[in-house]
């Protein structure tokens, strides 16, 4: 496992380039993920990986390309102190993990990371960092392992009724 | 219960009292797919079992990301889209009508008090007429064209006041930029924005339209401005809307409430790589551009373009960078060109194109090579946005812009003459 640790404000062009949104793969996305803006992590990211992030961690676009991105390179769970809020949701869906937690900052790149989520802590290379709960509705697509997987447990009463 | 604007739509699509902080399932009153995001929408659609769609009178599907078609991968994903447009019944614009959100407007598909998603983070400038209107991601879209509805936490809202008199030149953008410098990047996360006072009621609707486009710049779920005299005639012809009690109520709660006077504000402009990085024009001015966009849904509008050739008037554009010019839609395009201003650009020497994104999202022609520096109408400038990573957009109005083309270099709109 290893940590890639971001600065504040990472965008969508950031993460996938609007030139590479014609491909819907998300391994193929994998390969230009951050291109330009770090160009080794694209060959070097790996099954497990942690992406840790500052502030408004995945700004801008709608494109689910860029979660699918990240979890076509194996990053499981992204780290940062504040989500932009489509990003944050399209995590969700796609099984991505959004972990907020303000203290990510203390977080690095040599850091071992293990998520204690229900109890509400990241364990890092010994130190506790509190994470953010998860509204609970959400909680149950990520034990879903996205809106898809909820979609096809939903219930009627889920749904509206207007 | 006192409510804001948007609560008051979230408590009658739910029809339950609701507030905000809540998540809830709420119906769509309808939804918009493009070309970039609604492949995966459709394949999402029936990785979840979908068959039908839950009502196709409620969704358009149009294409204005990488049109005409710019590579084999394009083209293959406009082709899943006809088909699934034809298979479902669902109206495709196709390539014909130009940028989504425009054309979404334009076309009489959204009704003040509706709640309409798209699969594009601009959705936010339905707001303009008084609906809350968002962005979602693929696979929300797919949940939503299958079951009809989507969940969502009622946000809380901001309320932006606007008074005074906007001098000579400068508008909309000005203005939205400075509130965005204001509220930051982040500021307005999870939140609608709601915008009021006397400016924005005498703001035309495309004005409304650029101001509602950027609250996603702020990290707003949406942006909205109450309907009132400017927005029932803009509808009326476009569609038949029910009427709906849209004023939030004076006691509603409000997460921040902020007043900005327009008096004395001058033109803005985004220095890279944020959307909240804004300075008076003077601090940029004599800055060497190599290309400048008019265009986008945020100012691709035919008051945009006016206001660009007028502030042109006999002038060339200087000649040793690119001007491209690009009508938000085919009706803007055809006031402009029936207007003559689509010739006085040409003759100007800018090239414009048909209605389109065109570079704004960098994902299909007009790209920026490294080193260049772009001045541009639309609402984002980070990183690599318009081209390569090493480039530089600058984002202001469409009067700031032709000033710049004209001189290539960014130059106060007010100081030609
Ligand atoms: S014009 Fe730009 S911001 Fe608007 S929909 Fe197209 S790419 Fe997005």
């Amino acid at each position: 496992m290893q940590v890639w640790k971001f600065g504040d404000n990472i965008d969508t062009d950031a993460i996938i380039p609007g030139r590479f949104l014609t491909i819907n793969d998300p391994k193929e996305l994998a390969r230009h993920a951050f291109e330009g803006i770090r160009d080794e992590f694209a060959g070097k990211a790996g099954q497990g990986d942690i992406i840790v992030g500052g502030r408004n961690f995945g700004c801008g676009s709608s494109r689910e390309h860029a979660p699918l991105a990240l979890t076509g390179a194996g990053i499981t769970m992204v780290i940062a102190e504040s989500f932009a809020r489509i990003f944050y949701r399209n995590s969700i869906n796609v099984g991505l993990l959004p972990v907020i937690c303000p203290q990510a900052s203390r977080i690095g790149e040599n850091d071992q990371v293990i998520p204690h989520l229900e109890e509400g802590y990241l364990e890092v290379s010994g130190k506790k960092l509190p994470t953010e709960p998860v509204p609970e509705f959400l909680y149950r697509i990520i034990q879903a392992g996205g809106l898809v997987g909820f979609a096809k447990t939903i219930r009627s009463e889920d749904l509206c009724t207007r | 219960m006192a409510g804001t604007i948007t609560e008051k739509i979230f408590r009658a699509r739910c029809g339950r009292e609701v507030t905000a902080g809540e998540v809830v399932m709420a119906p769509v009153s309808g939804a918009m797919i493009h070309d970039i995001t609604g492949p995966l929408a459709i394949e999402k659609f029936y990785e979840m079992g979908g068959e039908k769609v839950f009502d196709p009178s409620k969704i358009i599907m149009l294409f204005d990301h990488q049109v005409p078609a710019d590579s084999l991968n394009a083209a293959e994903n406009q082709k899943k889209m006809r088909s699934f447009a034809r298979e479902q019944g669902i109206h495709n614009y196709d390539i014909r009508e130009g940028v989504c959100h425009q054309v979404t407007l334009e076309k009489g598909r959204v009704c003040p008090g509706d709640i309409i998603i798209g699969s594009d983070s601009h959705t936010c400038m339905y707001g303009a007429v008084g609906a809350f209107a968002t962005g979602v991601g693929s696979t929300d879209m797919g949940f939503a064209l299958r079951y009809g509805c989507l969940y969502f936490r009622v946000p809380e809202s901001i309320r932006a006041d606007v008074t005074g008199r906007f001098e000579k030149r400068v508008g909309a953008k000005d203005l939205i930029l400075r509130i965005i410098k204001d509220i930051t990047v982040d500021g307005a996360t999870y939140k609608a924005v709601e915008f009021t006072g006397d400016t924005i009621g005498s703001l035309n609707m495309a004005g409304r339209m650029t101001c509602c486009n950027m609250a996603i710049e702020m990290g707003g779920k949406a942006g909205i401005v109450p309907p009132d005299q400017v927005t029932r005639e803009y509808l009326a012809g476009r569609c038949a809307c029910p009427d709906r009690d849209l004023v939030s109520d004076k006691d509603a709660e409000y997460s921040s409430w902020r007043s900005y006077d327009v008096g004395d504000l001058v033109p803005q402009v985004a220095v890279p790589h944020n959307v909240d990085q804004v300075v008076d024009v003077d601090q940029v001015a004599g800055t060497p551009v190599d290309q400048v966009f008019i265009g986008s849904c945020t100012n691709g509008r035919f008051e945009d373009l006016q206001e660009a050739a007028e502030v042109l008037g006999n002038r060339s554009f200087a000649d040793d960078i690119r001007v491209l010019v690009i009508p938000a839609s085919k009706a803007e395009y055809l006031k402009a060109l029936r207007s003559g201003i689509i010739e006085q650009f040409v003759e100007a020497g800018a090239l414009v194109e048909a209605p389109c994104c065109g570079p704004c999202m960098g994902g299909s022609f007009g790209l920026i090579a490294s080193g260049e520096v772009s001045f541009s109408t639309s609402n984002r400038n980070f990183r690599g946005r318009q081209g390569s990573a090493e480039g530089k957009v600058y984002l202001g109005s469409a009067a700031t812009a032709a000033a710049t083309a004209i001189y290539g270099r960014i130059t106060d709109p007010r100081e030609v003459r």
